[in-house]
């Protein structure tokens, strides 16, 4: 069974699929959904099965798939997963069929057909996987900059009022920090040309470089520039809140859930492991920036009107939590950053998609429109209330256990930033708890009460409770991820754990240096 | 008794090609009767240029300095030949279509009337075609690869002019806006002249210095005696020269207004077909003469590139025309280029390799970006305006995706052809150490995109206009020229591994 290569076929089914979307005549939107849904419900189905063949026990990377694909450039089609990448992966899978559901009744502005909007998504899934599962750091720099032009089309053509200024924004800040990381992908194909005598892409080969600390600097500070601009990071955030508050629904879940992950996974596949005496150095800096964005996240949230702005200020507070963990340099902290960004993926998943039901209903986004809803929609208004626990990481739900870990992992080695970020934990706790009380609560007023304001419908329910589903059962028992997750941060761990001289990494492949 | 000078005619073959059917071209303008001169020069224009590009492919692997030493056959000498000859034939095709404009010729029939007289307005309308641009075409053609073959700098002194004259005239031959066709001939004509002059001065005290007009009797001079203040001096004019040609900024300022006034088929030609040249001759100069005493040419080299990268991508931000946003965008390339010039190295490095895959990217994406804006037009001929654009994606999906397509290679994005070009002379910039440079051309890209991305924002996130333009139906010809440069375009990109080995075995210029 190890031998199908999962991998590919994550990658083709969803691209093949969003190629016959794409092509189905003008108008034939329910077919579209139908596809879409069926697509994106095979790639679920082969991520669990790629779960299943996947050995916790065994090498670093598995189910790899690996052909020539520019000899003259040194670069292969390889494919492989970590536990890392194997969690993101079964996230995608999960997240892109709840969004093609929740997209089911959506319109396009203007009358536009969705048809494009399920293709697009689609092509996205296939982006998305590639991203994950590319064990070579061309492809992934390929995937890395193709996934934007279908995020792209998604926001400017299917977003709100101001979708062709946001559109444009993400892009152009996502290609800004992709051309930086170029330069230095490139300056790592060198410096692997100089030592090894034969440029390589191959991100196991890289791993083993012994790097000039001055060079290092330099390539390690064009690949953050570009995993800070996606993750996002204070200050370079900016983006996302434009971008997650004009990108229609669905898109702003796959945006925040997934898209940004691609910016902390890339600290730790990428940052670390490649460039270890660089990341150490600038390491107080980085953690200082996280935690300046879980605070600023935080009051930034407290203060939004918009409710999509508030979703993605929370994310940028969380995305601090991420980086604070993998920063930390420690186990736990590593894990539970990792169990963070899934965890994230699925809390703020549902928090946008109730958002987004509110929306649907109210035609408005703001905050101050909403009232009492409670008491109209109680199903609706427990939902939300879910996702926002989960959103502050009250125990039992699955952010609990990944920002404990986190805070946990990082207390030893970075006292002060642990500290100053457990502030974000309260804080959360008053955003949330704020938002809840100001529009669930309280007398019906504004749009409640001018329009009808039905509660879920099966739909609806369908959407949701599969992810409060996995917020409870990962809240209570998220051992089968951890068991995913811990050998590959360990593997990590070891790799920056190697001496800053430059001897031989300690990890299985130490005859190759 | 004066002696013949040996000359291989197995090496000149497509040279020969593309003369021969130029030469036969003009009798045929002169003796063949008005109604079938218009096919017989389209398919005299093909056989010539798809003869030469053939026949380039049918000799390649050889490597011989021919002519009394004048020309050079070499693996990059024939693959800028072929790129150049395939890449014209392409424009051919578009000189040829007959379905777009209402008269059925993006050609003016009389160019000698006055602009705006009655008579000129008669011809707007009038089907009467006029079809010298043919056999013009097809000498810049053969002056364009002579160019890159030239081994010594009179006879590429002399490819300049060859290549040049034609194309001067035919910048002036657009059917519609008659006075931006004319200024844009004659303002191409002024400061082509002077370029030219630039050119031949630097010639001159080169000469003086060396002793010599061919290559490798400069480089041999270079390495015993070393530079001089004469011989940089010259080559600084030389470089000058032909610069200007390749529209590299500082040397770029007649790039907008001729590309926006030639007739849309001639400016592809020229964007695609005189940057190929221009820097085959470039890279041929730098390295057969100069690439032993690189430290010549390489800061002036450098801040070029920054330059021209800088301007081309800013400046191209405040266009307001689809023609003049191009040419900003052609100059920017021409800084890409010259990263790669760059990565030569002093002759180690990969930047010939690169260059050679970069021009013939570019040249096929540009060519299939101009076949687009033929399509889009109002009653007034090509509606460039920016502006017209808008929501062009609902009016015509097929046309604004193909459009969308070609964009982001321009911008480089990966999957397309833009990107392995961009990569390619990157690595060959950072290879050799000017990193420096290479992230100055990938924040410039960055910025380079948003006006890319300023076209696609409007044809697909904007309400089409009320009066918006409508979208013609291409003819076979145009049809051929979009279906291979965007196939051309995907495929460089999605599996470019062939032909970045050819270009990689190319890479060599004897001298």
């Amino acid at each position: 069974m190890s031998d199908f290569p999962w991998l590919l076929a994550m990658i083709a089914v969803p691209a093949v699929g969003g190629a016959a979307v794409a092509a189905l005549p003008r108008g034939r939107d329910a077919a579209a959904k139908q596809v879409a849904l069926a697509v994106s419900g095979l790639v679920l189905l082969l991520a669990v099965l790629a779960t299943v063949a996947f050995d916790t026990g065994g090498e670093r990377f598995q189910l790899t798939t690996s052909v020539s694909w520019i000899p003259a450039f040194g670069v292969d089609f390889a494919l492989g997963v970590d536990g890392i990448a194997l969690v993101m992966l079964l996230l995608i899978g999960v997240l892109v069929p709840v969004v093609v559901i929740a997209s089911w009744a959506d319109t396009g502005p203007e009358g536009r057909s969705m048809k494009a909007y399920f293709a697009w998504l689609l092509v996205l899934e296939a982006m998305m996987v590639g991203v994950f599962a590319a064990t070579d750091v061309f492809l992934f720099y390929v995937f890395f900059e193709a996934m934007l032009v279908p995020m792209y089309f998604i926001i400017g053509s299917f977003g709100g009022p101001r979708r062709q200024f946001a559109a444009t924004k993400f892009f152009l800040y996502s290609l800004l920090g992709g051309l930086v990381m170029l330069a230095s992908v490139i300056g790592l194909y060198v410096v692997s040309n100089t030592e090894l005598g034969e440029g390589t892409f191959a991100f196991d080969a890289l791993r083993q470089l012994d790097i000039d600390p001055g060079v290092q600097k330099l390539l390690f500070l064009g690949f953050f520039v570009a995993f800070a601009i996606k993750a996002p990071l204070v200050p370079f955030h900016t983006w996302l809140p434009d971008s997650g508050a004009q990108a229609p629904i669905g898109g702003g879940v796959l945006l925040v859930g997934v898209l940004d992950k691609v910016g902390t996974f890339g600290f730790i596949r990428y940052c670390l492991p490649l460039f270890p005496d660089a990341s150490r150095t600038f390491a107080p800096w980085i953690l200082g920036l996280a935690v300046a964005g879980i605070i600023y996240g935080a009051i930034l949230a407290m203060g939004q009107t918009d409710l999509k702005r508030f979703v993605t200020y929370t994310s940028i507070a969380h995305f601090g939590f991420i980086a604070l963990g993998i920063f930390a340099f420690t186990a736990e902290g590593g894990t539970g950053a990792v169990l963070y960004m899934v965890n994230h993926g699925i809390s703020t998943g549902i928090l946008f998609l109730a958002v987004g039901m509110l929306i649907s209903r109210g035609g408005s986004a703001r905050i101050s429109d909403y009232g009492g809803v409670a008491k109209k929609a109680p199903v609706l208004a427990g939902v939300f209330l879910v996702a926002g626990l989960a959103s502050l990481a009250l125990p039992g739900t699955n952010s609990f256990v990944s920002e404990f870990l986190v805070l946990l992992g990082s207390f030893p080695t970075r006292p002060v930033f642990t500290v100053v970020a457990t502030v974000g934990i309260v804080l959360a706790a008053l955003y949330v708890l704020l938002v809840v009380q100001r529009t669930m609560h309280g007398p019906s007023r504004g749009v409640v009460v001018d329009k009808p304001f039905p509660d879920l419908r099966r739909r609806e329910l369908a959407v949701v409770v599969p992810l409060i589903a996995l917020i409870i059962g990962l809240g209570v028992y998220p051992q089968p991820l951890l068991a995913l997750i811990d050998p590959a941060v360990a593997a990590t761990m070891t790799d920056i754990g190697s001496d800053p001289a430059g001897t031989t990494p300690a990890t299985a492949e130490q005859g190759a240096n | 008794m004066i002696e013949a000078p040996d000359l291989s005619l197995a090496a000149l073959t497509p040279l020969l090609f593309v003369f021969g059917a130029a030469l036969v071209g003009v009798l045929v303008e002169s003796f063949a009767p008005r109604h079938v001169r218009q096919p017989t020069q389209v398919a005299l224009a093909l056989v010539g240029t798809v003869g030469g590009f053939v026949s380039t492919l049918l000799i390649a692997g050889r490597s011989e300095v021919t002519a009394g030493g004048a020309l050079a056959v070499d693996g990059a000498g024939l693959f800028l030949q072929a790129t150049i000859a395939g890449l014209a034939a392409l424009s051919i095709l578009l000189f040829a279509e007959r379905g777009l404009d209402p008269a059925k010729s993006a050609f003016v029939a009389s160019a000698a009337v006055p602009a705006g007289s009655p008579r000129d307005r008669e011809l707007l309308t009038d089907e009467r075609v006029q079809t010298e641009v043919y056999p013009l075409a097809t000498f810049a053609v053969g002056g364009m690869m002579l160019f890159v073959a030239a081994n010594d700098l009179l006879v590429m002194f002399i490819a300049l002019e060859v290549l040049s004259l034609p194309l001067y005239l035919i910048c002036g031959l657009a059917r519609r806006r008659r006075l931006l066709s004319q200024e844009a001939a004659v303002k191409y004509f002024l400061l082509g002249a002077f370029a030219s002059a630039f050119f031949l001065y630097g010639l001159a005290l080169v000469y003086g210095a060396t002793g010599s007009i061919r290559l490798s009797e400069i480089r041999e001079s270079v390495s015993t005696d070393g530079t001089g203040t004469l011989l940089v001096l010259g080559l600084g004019l030389l470089i000058v020269g032909l610069m200007f040609k390749a529209s590299v900024a500082p040397f770029h300022t007649w790039t907008p207004d001729v590309y926006q006034g030639a007739p849309t088929p001639v400016t592809a030609f020229m964007a695609a077909c005189t940057k190929v040249a221009a820097f085959g001759a470039i890279l041929r100069l730098l390295y057969v003469a100069f690439g032993t005493a690189d430290w010549t040419w390489r800061p002036l080299v450098y801040g070029i590139a920054i330059v021209s990268m800088v301007v081309g991508a800013v400046l191209g931000l405040t266009q307001t025309d689809v023609k003049r946003m191009l040419a900003y965008s052609s100059i920017a390339h021409a800084g890409f280029l010259l990263t790669g010039v760059i990565g030569l190295g002093g002759g180690t490095g990969s930047g010939l390799s690169a260059t050679l895959f970069y021009l013939l990217a570019y040249g096929l994406t540009t060519i299939g970006a101009f076949a687009v804006v033929t399509l889009v037009r109002d009653g007034d001929g090509e509606a460039t305006q920016l502006s017209q654009w808008a929501g062009l994606a609902r009016r015509s999906p097929l046309t604004a995706g193909v459009m969308t397509f070609l964009l982001l290679a321009l911008a480089g994005i990966p999957l397309t052809s833009g990107f392995t070009g961009k990569f390619a002379v990157f690595r060959a910039a950072i290879e050799v150490g000017a990193w420096p440079l290479a992230v100055g051309a990938l924040v410039t890209s960055a910025i380079a995109g948003f006006f890319y991305l300023r076209l696609v924002v409007l044809m697909y996130f904007s309400a089409p206009a009320e009066d918006g333009p409508s979208v013609g139906v291409p003819g076979l010809p145009t049809t051929i020229v979009l279906a291979v440069t965007v196939a051309a375009t995907l495929v460089l990109g999605v599996v470019p591994g062939s032909v970045l080995d050819l270009a990689d075995r190319a890479a060599t210029l004897v001298g």
